[in-house]
């Protein structure tokens, strides 16, 4: 379960809107780490055993184990490649951004 | 309570921070927090972790935190931990988490005072070795041998020439309930001592390797990689202290080669074979050191 912090944020106009102290709400994200990334790790289902080494590894905590299939969340990937140098199956692949993928 | 990686909750409390690619620390904060849950209120020093989580208006942490001063993290930790007692919160875990710069060399005493006074908080030291945060300088948990901006290497100069200092052992001078040490590359052993220094009262401190690909001179992917070599050439050791005992948890009667862990850094690429047998003397003398407390102890 990813958290759905991702949202609008408006940058005060004003004096009056500036926030009192330099204190600010928890969990608040503003934009992607996609753009970090030059190599995107694809996971091939089929080798996949589940084994959960990509997932307590990954520094971002992209990897969702919720789902009956792992899932990747890329706008948050910065594309180390822990998860496929660690992978024992050898399941996940690191293909070059903006490659075709099939 | 035994940990396991299946149990654990897919909620993420730690997401969409600024940390390089491949963080060791970032792993660390991750995982401790998956551990403590969401009843965790944070105080973070100056650090790698407060300032790739604290970008205005980002706030990657899901829990309450606090970036403090750079020597306080102990002080404040006594703090909170006060006014958890004073406001009836029982549920609540105090966590302060510091690099190796902030409780080693700044914050030691605020630390020490924290330990002694036995306030109930667990402190995390994620060890990268330097003060990554302001481009690689060294501290006092700078290993042999390594290359920082402040100890450079050139015909006359060999990269820092003093060992680690011991933050294991002078936890455990203090008498301290609980202390350990762990590593990114073995998160198992990491929980388990996570969810062991949670439900022990007063203070708990965990000294935690985390391998830094940028200062390091690594690849990002190969950060749990090197993790493994420095607990399996023996430079880096897995071990806890609890009610006086203290209990190594890997022990291996073998090491291998420290060239192996070495030749894969950039920081260490000027060693010699006299600084290799320097260091392995070194590690041979601290393994005896803490094998003689195993020792005494049976």
């Amino acid at each position: 379960m990813k958290p759905k912090v991702v949202r609008e944020y408006k940058f005060p106009q004003t004096k009056e809107e500036m926030p009192f102290g330099p204190g600010s709400e928890a969990g608040v994200l503003i934009d992607v780490n996609s753009g970090w990334r030059t190599l995107m790790p694809i996971i091939d289902y089929g080798k996949c055993n589940k084994c959960l080494i990509c997932w307590i590894f990954c520094p971002d905590g992209v990897i969702s184990k919720e789902n009956p299939q792992l899932e990747i969340d890329y706008d948050y990937c910065k594309g180390c490649g822990i998860c496929a140098y660690e992978c024992p199956k050898k399941a996940i692949a690191m293909v070059k951004e903006g490659e075709k993928v099939e | 309570m035994a940990v396991s990686i299946k149990n654990l909750p897919d909620q993420e409390l730690f997401y969409g921070h600024k940390a390089c690619q491949g963080c060791g620390g970032a792993i660390v904060a991750r995982l401790a927090l998956k551990v403590l849950g969401e009843r965790t209120c944070i105080v973070l020093p100056a650090s790698c972790i407060s300032s790739v989580t604290t970008i205005y208006p980002q706030m990657s942490f899901l829990v309450n935190s606090l970036t403090s001063s750079f020597p306080a993290t102990g002080a404040v930790l006594s703090g909170m931990a006060a006014a958890c007692k004073a406001q009836g919160l029982k549920d609540v875990t105090v966590l302060g988490f510091a690099g190796d710069g902030g409780t080693i060399d700044i914050g030691l005493q605020a630390l020490s005072g924290a330990v002694e006074r036995g306030d109930d908080f667990i402190y995390i030291c994620y060890d990268n070795e330097a003060y990554m945060n302001t481009g690689v300088q060294r501290s006092g948990l700078t290993p042999y041998g390594a290359w920082t901006t402040t100890t450079p290497t050139n015909n006359n100069a060999v990269g820092e020439k003093k060992f680690k200092k011991n933050l294991f052992e002078i936890m455990m001078a203090h008498r301290i309930p609980y202390c350990a040490t762990a590593s990114v590359a073995y998160p198992n052993d990491l929980l388990n001592k996570l969810a062991k220094a949670k439900e022990i009262q007063g203070p708990k401190v965990l000294h935690v390797q985390a391998p830094c690909p940028t200062g390091w001179g690594h690849g990002p992917e190969k950060t749990v990689e090197i993790g493994k070599l420095a607990v399996r050439t023996g430079l880096w050791y897995l071990a806890e202290y609890e009610n006086g005992q203290v209990t190594i948890n890997t022990n291996p009667k073998e090491f291998k080669p420290v060239k192996d862990y070495f030749s894969k850094q950039k920081r260490f690429r000027h060693l010699t074979e006299e600084d290799f047998r320097i260091i392995e003397e070194h590690r041979d003398t601290e393994w005896k050191i803490l094998r003689n407390y195993l020792g005494k102890d049976e």
